[in-house]
């Protein structure tokens, strides 16, 4: 419940939209990603699962991330900017927004009802 | 069919006797039959023509006198003629001496049938293969073990059927007089309680003291363990009661009938009062953990749900509800609810509240899921247990409706009570209600199919793609998925069709890791009697705690495909280290691994494949390119069909 007052105020309070122009290194970022253990409950793609939602082609603004991932107080344990910094996690943002766009899965006959 | 032994000495007498004479028991025994080297040092001018033996006279003139050393038949064999009129199948066992008696009554003059013994290379292992066996044929198996050393390997597996309610008799040797027992290493496996290690989890233990005590500890045990709430039981079996031949105890042995008894049912009152609650509620909600014992149980929730159009949720510890119903929805429904019945739920604190493990000072923060005015109803038979030391029984919740008795058997007079207290206006409603929720069903699944598809080929391979991969190619079997440890985010729940009670077991219980291999193995020899296909989504770390499950499965001919999700970790812990890490604002120390130290399996990584393959298995990996994995898995299932287990050791994403 916390955590979406939290992600209202970063969305209200950033400058950067979803879809806009991504400052971070995104080869950088999946190293941050991989060496501060957000895979663990992302996944390497950060495709989510039981353990943490979906965080690749994330919906929300870079901010919004940031401010999420030094503050949670929710299921997600926070990372201050000591252990992540705000530049590593721009990176990692960038990460995110370079994974490959998921098929329609209507497209994957696997995953036909 | 064997004569008594008229002089009446047993063992005892006999080793006393020995004793007391001053000659050590060996020697004693030697003298009466000749041992192997005697025999060989024996001169060798022998006649050309043997004199017959007594023995070979007296087959000859047709009157054959059994040459039994121990004087009549054997206590063990009248153990085996109880065992017989219970059948139980299989006994998977690791042999040790304790039980060396019953065991060799069992292979000889048990002609080893029902039970069957099955080599075990691991206690924990025979106890985990009886739990799964159960869930697939509803019968129990026994299981004989050291009553030390081997109950002590077989405790985690007891306390994983205890806290999964699932029975299993537990036959534990021991050599109980001091004074008799043979020194050292069977000493060092004699205890005077033994099953006082097991006694905070098991629902009953006995230790009989002479052959019709055990004849009625046995049937006793049997019904125990068979009585919902279903519970592991255990029976300390003296080695001389084992051993000595009936003799004096013969005269008027008898063993008592099963019957099999009946479960226990809600009270009609309370019945009432929650069917009331329950067809005057805006939004009823059934939560489902255990409630369906048998596949009956599946098919009186869905009469229930669908007369009163209620959601239900299936916590997953059996299949309770098809989740292809229109009505199956996801825990967070909860929320909706106005009155929620729960039935046989593990943790019904744990169904309305939510625990989150990020409060300050390292303590969790409790929050409710419910609103404040929701009623509560509860159909437990675990209720009824009374164990205290161990927590299975999880956190109180106070509820408005409580029945202590089984869930299944109270269903049946719920539906009609539910039937009578329906209202012609609120039957009209259900027709509206169904529509909604249709389209809502529709709209979840459509989503779990989206969230499926993401990184569908990335590599390692995600789990969503694990098991898609897999359901394709055994989804026109009659496929039964036997254990599904380790964590692949509940993908096959999500998206497999279940829709049959033996589709899908439910998890160990206990979470005591280590029951996902052996249990599998249990399951697929059920279902292999039943010619059904059996598949395991079988993860690293569950594996490697008894591997030599593997080795029982080829011995046995037990047909299984495990497919194995390998994260390399032990998944769950490298999350809860780098939580800690993150609380306490430090680094977390990965070593030269990819996570927390101590928490993966990596450096080097484990060669399931060749593991399994050492073992009789046909074995392929490892397999991290998705587009290999399906062939891979056809490849594998015509060894399975073709009778011998096989594994695929597949790199995966963590969860
Ligand atoms: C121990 C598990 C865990 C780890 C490690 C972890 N997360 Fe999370 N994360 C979660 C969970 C659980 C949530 C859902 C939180 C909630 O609902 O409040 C979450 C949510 C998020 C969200 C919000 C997503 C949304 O759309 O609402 C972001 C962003 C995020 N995590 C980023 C990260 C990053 C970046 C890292 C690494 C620095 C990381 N996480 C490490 C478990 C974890």
């Amino acid at each position: 419940m916390k955590k979406y007052i939290l992600i209202a105020a970063a969305i209200a309070a950033t400058t950067l939209g979803a879809g806009a122009a991504v400052a971070g290194d995104a080869t950088k970022g999946g190293q941050t990603f991989r060496e501060k253990g957000c895979w663990q409950c992302h996944g390497f793609e950060g495709q989510g699962g039981s353990a943490g939602p979906r965080l690749a082609n994330t919906q929300l603004p870079e901010d919004a991330l940031i401010a999420f991932v030094h503050n949670s107080n929710g299921p997600m344990p926070p990372f201050s900017e000591k252990l992540v910094s705000d530049a590593q996690l721009s990176d990692v943002y960038a990460y995110l927004q370079s994974r490959q766009k998921p098929a329609d899965p209507k497209t994957i006959p696997l995953l036909q009802p | 069919m064997i004569e008594p032994k008229k002089s009446g000495t047993d063992r005892r007498n006999f080793l006393k006797g020995a004793a007391v004479a001053g000659v050590a028991p060996a020697v004693a025994v030697a003298a009466a039959v000749p041992s192997a080297e005697a025999q060989v040092a024996a001169p060798r001018h022998l006649p050309s023509a043997l004199p017959p033996t007594v023995k070979t006279i007296a087959a000859e003139v047709g009157d054959v006198k059994e040459m039994n050393r121990i004087g009549g038949k054997p206590g063990s064999d009248f153990m085996v003629d109880v065992l017989k009129t219970l059948d139980i199948k299989y006994t998977p066992s690791n042999c040790a001496s304790s039980f060396r008696a019953l065991h060799e009554s069992i292979i000889n003059y048990g002609e080893n049938k029902a039970p069957e013994f099955l080599s075990c290379m691991h206690e924990e292992s025979g106890v985990a293969m009886a739990h799964g066996y159960f869930k697939i044929t509803g019968k129990p198996l026994m299981t004989m073990v050291h009553g030390t050393v081997g109950l002590q390997h077989a405790t985690m597996g007891i306390y994983n059927a205890f806290c999964d309610r699932v029975p299993v008799i537990i036959i534990g040797g021991n050599d109980m007089d001091a004074a008799s027992r043979p020194p050292g290493v069977p000493t060092f496996h004699a205890a005077q309680d033994i099953n006082l290690i097991v006694r905070d989890y098991t629902k009953w233990d006995d230790t009989p003291t002479s052959l019709q005590a055990f004849a009625q500890s046995m049937v006793r045990g049997y019904k125990i363990a068979m009585t919902p709430p279903y519970g592991p039981v255990a029976i300390s079996l003296d080695a001389g009661l084992q051993q000595e031949p009936i003799g004096a105890h013969g005269a008027g042995l008898y063993i008592p009938k099963f019957n099999m008894p009946s479960p226990p049912a809600g009270e009609m009152g309370a019945v009432k009062e929650a069917a009331r609650l329950l067809v005057n509620a805006e939004n009823p909600v059934i939560v489902a953990d255990r409630s369906a014992r048998t596949p009956e149980g599946v098919q009186l929730l869905i009469q229930l749900a669908e007369l009163l159009q209620a959601p239900v949720v299936d916590q997953g510890n059996r299949m309770n509800f098809p989740n292809t119903h229109y009505l199956s929805r996801p825990a967070g429904v909860v929320s909706t609810a106005d009155v929620i019945m729960g039935l046989e739920l593990s943790d019904f604190w744990g169904t309305v509240n939510a625990y989150t493990d990020n409060g300050d000072d390292g303590i969790g923060v409790n929050s409710t899921k419910i609103k404040p005015t929701t009623k509560l109803i509860s159909i437990s038979s675990v209720e009824l247990l009374t164990k205290s030391n161990y927590q299975d029984f999880q956190r109180f919740q106070s509820v408005d409706v409580s029945m202590p008795a089984d869930a299944q058997a109270t269903l049946p007079a719920l539906i009609e009570a539910v039937k009578s207290a329906l209202t012609s206006e609120r039957r009209a409603q259900n027709d509206q209600r169904a529509e909604k929720a249709k389209k809502t069903y529709a709209d979840i699944r459509a989503r779990e199919r989206a969230a499926a598809a993401v990184a569908w080929d990335a590599s390692p391979i995600s789990t969503a793609r694990l098991c898609m991969e897999l359901y394709g190619q055994i989804k026109n079997e009659d496929w039964s998925l036997v254990a599904s440890e380790g964590n692949v985010s509940n993908w096959p729940n999500r998206l497999w069709a279940m829709e049959k009670h033996h589709q899908w077991l439910g998890r160990s219980g206990g979470y005591g890791v280590g029951y996902g291999a052996p249990a599998s193995v249990g399951a697929a020899l059920a279902n292999r009697d039943l010619g059904r296909f059996s598949v395991a989504i079988q993860s690293d770390g569950d594996l490697m705690f008894a591997p030599g499950v593997l080795w029982t499965a080829a011995r046995h001919k037990i047909p299984l495909l495990s497919v194995m999700h390998n994260n390399r970790a032990w998944h769950q812990e490298t999350m809860h280290v780098q939580r800690m890490a993150s609380f306490r604002n430090r680094p977390s120390n990965y070593g030269n691994d990819a996570g927390p130290v101590g928490t993966m399996i990596q450096n080097p990584d484990i060669e399931y494949h060749k593991l399994a393959e050492s073992m009789g298995w046909w074995a392929k990996g490892p397999i991290k390119d998705p587009a290999l994995l399906g062939p891979a898995i056809k490849e594998a299932m015509a060894v399975v069909k073709s009778g011998q287990p096989a594994l695929l050791n597949v790199w995966t994403q963590p969860r």
